[in-house]
């Protein structure tokens, strides 16, 4: 079967994203630079949980004192919604049905640019009102990296999905660019799963001391 | 693509290899490049040892010896030896388990690029204020405190190199799992495919902790953050877990493929299979496995208390038992078998008692008591040289000589190459074997000196004159390599007459789609198989027919050098207006480039069955 193929409802297969050897390779490999992924983060976090609360002085702000859950759950929220309406255009991906994918997909970026808004705001609330800073502490860095480098993935994770719906807008689907959208909508899942650990370690574990 | 075969220019070489996505070339690439790396990383171990020969030397000063001990560590480690393995798994693994390529062309060709400029960029510290000079370990307590920009190169250049091997690893992982011919099952692939798997997965989970250490360090000495500032609360030990939790597994994703050669070569002078075929893929795995629980081996002496250190001294003496049962599986290979001695077979006969030299110390030094003793003395720089040179150096000069035939289509010279032999296995034996007394008598490692009449004279006098024996080896090699270049003398298909394994079944040096049909694998050795029955090479398992191809593709190399110019600007950033400009631009050039990459299509190219078949009239000379 050949991956640049014009496509139609009926030729459509039911693992659209697995049809070729390029499209298998990158299925795997991507899995795997998952695992890559994860051992990153793993590692982001326990330097994150070895310097959670140092910090040079008394005056500085601690964990305790900075985070405040709802805002927190909100952001939670947003982001796995947003990992639930990539569910949907995935579903939609595998039904041929280009148009209520792109939708769903831009949906979903909507979600994702709101996540990184709340995410701007707290930042910003820690550094002004309690100088709470990337430089302040060992604290500070550690939380700033994490966190922030959660924050670069969802912002990389945004460029590429809207990279992918722009280039396909006019050309619809085929079974050269289904798995680079499923490929995308893994890596927003992977960002969800690591986001549900943050808000477990950091927030909730913050709140209890 | 019958245009392929024809003469090129020189400027249309250098396009062609700037660009290239073939496997093939991409490990030439990686030898030309680890090869040279490996010369500057042997300079300045020529360089060390000089300023060692006598006491009170003043050859070198004491801060430029620091420099030159932490390039030669981080240039043989990352710029040497990986890339040189790096080589011939390129060159060597897809043709053995019978793929036309790897899984992932591009990403291949960017893995190498990056590695490249990661290391050119390194090595630019030497004329750019000065080199790293704290130790290739690059302990955050040390690193934090140098000055100038040595450290700054040491890490955006590995943070830059490291990606690259990152990369290399998935392919790799990739191209074994989905790529294999049909009937090569797991259990039927060559160990050095097999080393090659292992190697790759502990480098996609080792490389990681030392991405995030190398930024944390980063952060702390360019961007202002307190990780491994004490006085702000900052941790050093958390720098030596991350790096150490690399950097053993990172000893293994050395060790393992050149285990991996040598089980390639041991069978084919023995001209017997390798014995305990099974055994010999379980222990390559548990090493993999266990690899990843001994890091703190690294730090018995940092206080991490009596639990910890037994834990882990128990945890590191068992990795002694599968490297035990290779060792004799590679024996028991040798014993009763038909022994050619050729060139990669005396490399592999001395790599037994020398690589188990380095072994038997290991167990030394991981009893957690007795490091306290020979930690940070010349008795380690003894154990992991025997290990490292014994094991890795040595089964690449094997390899060299072994796969060179493959890979340029022409044998080197035998009697220079076993002149080579000899004058490495004895100078290798001169320098380091002292060492292991010195450091028991005291002398500390990473020394720029030492005093007379504290009985170390002779020893570092035998040592320096061990390591002109290695460099006079260093320079025979490259005689041979220019003799044997310059004669070009063409070979066939099997050149040492006793191949097993795919790559022996198709021309040296292969066309550029390896197979023009995929062979049929019935077993482990699948030539030696088809060569038992009487048959002259492979069935194939499939008609003629067209061939997939990937596009070659310059953006490989604009994506490396992109960061290779952000880098710049990330390290002048705070003394020049212009830092900050150019760390943007050169991100802009990387991210474009990759951009670029993702909106225009790339299908490859088809070759046609009707020029595979012209192809075959014009015969073999081609
Ligand atoms: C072949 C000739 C070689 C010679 C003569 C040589 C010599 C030396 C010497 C004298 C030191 C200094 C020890 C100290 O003061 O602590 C050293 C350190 C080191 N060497 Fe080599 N070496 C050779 C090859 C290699 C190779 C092939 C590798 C790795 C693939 C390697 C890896 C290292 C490392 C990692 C260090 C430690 C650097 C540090 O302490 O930061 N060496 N070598
Ligand atoms: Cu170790």
């Amino acid at each position: 079967m050949h991956a640049e193929e014009k496509m139609t409802l009926e030729k459509w297969p039911a693992s659209p994203e697995k049809q070729t050897l390029e499209a298998k390779n990158k299925f795997l490999g991507f899995w795997l630079f998952l695992g890559g992924e994860t051992v990153l983060f793993a590692s982001l976090f326990a330097t994150y949980l070895a310097l959670k609360d140092k910090v040079p002085g008394p005056d500085h702000a601690l964990a305790k004192d900075l985070f405040e859950i709802p805002l927190a759950f909100l952001m939670t929220m947003i982001l796995l919604t947003s990992s639930l309406t990539s569910v949907y255009a995935m579903y939609h991906m595998k039904n041929f049905e280009f148009k209520k994918m792109q939708l769903w997909l831009g949906i979903t970026v909507i979600l994702g640019f709101g996540f990184l808004a709340l995410e701007i705001y707290e930042f910003y609330h820690y550094v002004h009102h309690y100088g709470h800073t990337f430089t302040s502490s060992a604290f500070g860095s550690a939380f700033y990296t994490l966190v922030g480098f959660h924050g670069a993935h969802v912002a990389f994770g945004l460029a590429w999905i809207i990279t992918l719906m722009v280039r396909n807008a006019k050309r619809g689907l085929s079974l050269y660019n289904a798995p680079k959208f499923y490929v995308a909508s893994l890596y927003w899942h992977f960002i969800d799963v690591v986001w549900v650990f943050i808000f477990s370690v950091v927030y909730l574990m913050g709140m209890v001391g | 693509m019958s245009t392929y075969a024809q003469k090129k220019g020189f400027g249309a070489t250098v396009w062609d290899y700037l660009t290239t996505v073939d496997h093939k070339k991409i490990a030439v690439l990686y030898l030309i490049a680890g090869g040279f790396f490996f010369v500057v990383g042997g300079l300045e171990a020529m360089f060390i040892r000089i300023q060692l020969a006598v006491p009170n030397s003043d050859f070198v000063s004491a801060g430029m010896y620091n420099q030159i001990l932490t390039m030669h560590g981080t240039t043989m480690i990352f710029l040497a030896a990986m890339p040189l393995l790096f080589g011939f798994m390129n060159a060597i693994m897809p043709l053995q388990i019978g793929a036309r390529d790897v899984a992932f062309p591009f990403i291949n060709a960017l893995g190498f690029w990056l590695f490249f400029f990661g290391g050119v960029f390194l090595n630019l510290s030497w004329f750019l204020g000065g080199a790293p000079d704290a130790g290739w370990t690059s302990y955050a307590s040390l690193s934090l405190a140098s000055e100038g920009h040595g450290i700054d190169f040491y890490l955006l250049g590995l943070q830059i190199s490291g990606a690259g091997t990152l990369m290399g690893g998935i392919n790799f992982l990739v191209t074994i799992i989905n790529m294999r011919a049909p009937g090569m099952t797991y259990m039927r692939m060559p160990l050095f495919t097999w080393t090659t798997f292992v190697a790759s997965a502990l480098i996609l989970f080792a490389f990681p902790p030392l991405t995030v250490g190398i930024f944390l360090l980063m952060f702390d000495r360019l961007f202002g953050s307190n990780f491994f500032v004490t006085a702000a609360g900052g941790n050093t030990i958390i720098w030596e877990h991350l790096f150490w939790i690399f950097g053993h597994p990172e000893v293994y994703i050395l060790v393992l493929p050149a285990f991996g050669i040598f089980s390639e070569i041991i069978p084919v002078f023995s001209r017997k299979r390798l014995f305990g075929y099974s055994s010999m893929v379980f222990a390559t795995v548990l090493i993999g496995f266990l690899g990843f629980m001994v890091w703190a081996h690294h730090m018995f002496t940092v206080g991490l208390g009596p639990i910890a250190n037994a834990i882990f001294a128990v945890a590191t003496m068992a990795i002694a038992v599968p490297t035990g049962i290779k060792i004799f599986n590679w024996l028991f290979t040798m014993w009763g078998g038909s022994i050619k001695f050729t060139t990669p077979m005396y490399y592999a006969v001395a790599f037994i008692p020398s690589f188990l030299m380095g072994g038997v110390t290991g167990v030394m030094l991981a009893s957690a008591a007795a490091d306290y003793q020979y930690h940070d003395t010349y008795f380690v720089v003894a154990h992991f040289h025997y290990v490292i040179v014994g094991g890795v150096v040595f089964a690449i000069l094997a390899g060299t000589a072994f796969y060179w035939p493959k890979m340029f289509g022409t044998m080197l010279n035998e009697t220079l190459g076993k002149i080579t032999f000899w004058l490495f296995f004895i100078g290798f034996h001169l320098t380091f074997f002292i060492q292991h007394f010195l450091g028991l008598w005291g002398m500390p490692r990473r020394i720029f000196t030492f005093l007379e009449g504290q009985g170390l004279e002779t020893g570092n006098f035998v040592s320096t004159v061990g390591a002109f024996f290695m460099a006079a080896a260093t320079v025979v090699l490259v005689i041979n390599i220019i003799i044997t270049t310059v004669k070009n003398e063409k070979v066939g298909n099997d050149p040492w007459g006793d191949g097993r394994t795919l790559e022996w079944a198709i021309p040296s040096p292969p066309p550029f789609y390896n197979f023009k049909q995929l062979p049929l694998v019935r077993g482990l050795d699948p030539l030696w198989i088809e060569k038992m029955e009487g048959k002259k090479g492979m069935t194939p398992a499939e008609p003629l027919g067209d061939i997939h191809m990937p596009n070659a593709s310059f953006i490989p190399f604009v994506i490396s050098f992109g960061l290779f110019v952000a880098a710049f600007g990330a390290m002048y950033r705070l003394d020049y207006g212009w830092g900050l400009p150019v760390l943007i631009i050169g991100l802009l050039i990387t991210f474009g480039s990759m951009f670029l990459r993702s909106v225009k299509d790339d299908h490859g190219f088809h070759i046609h069955k009707e020029e595979l078949i012209d192809e075959d009239d014009k015969g073999v000379k081609a």
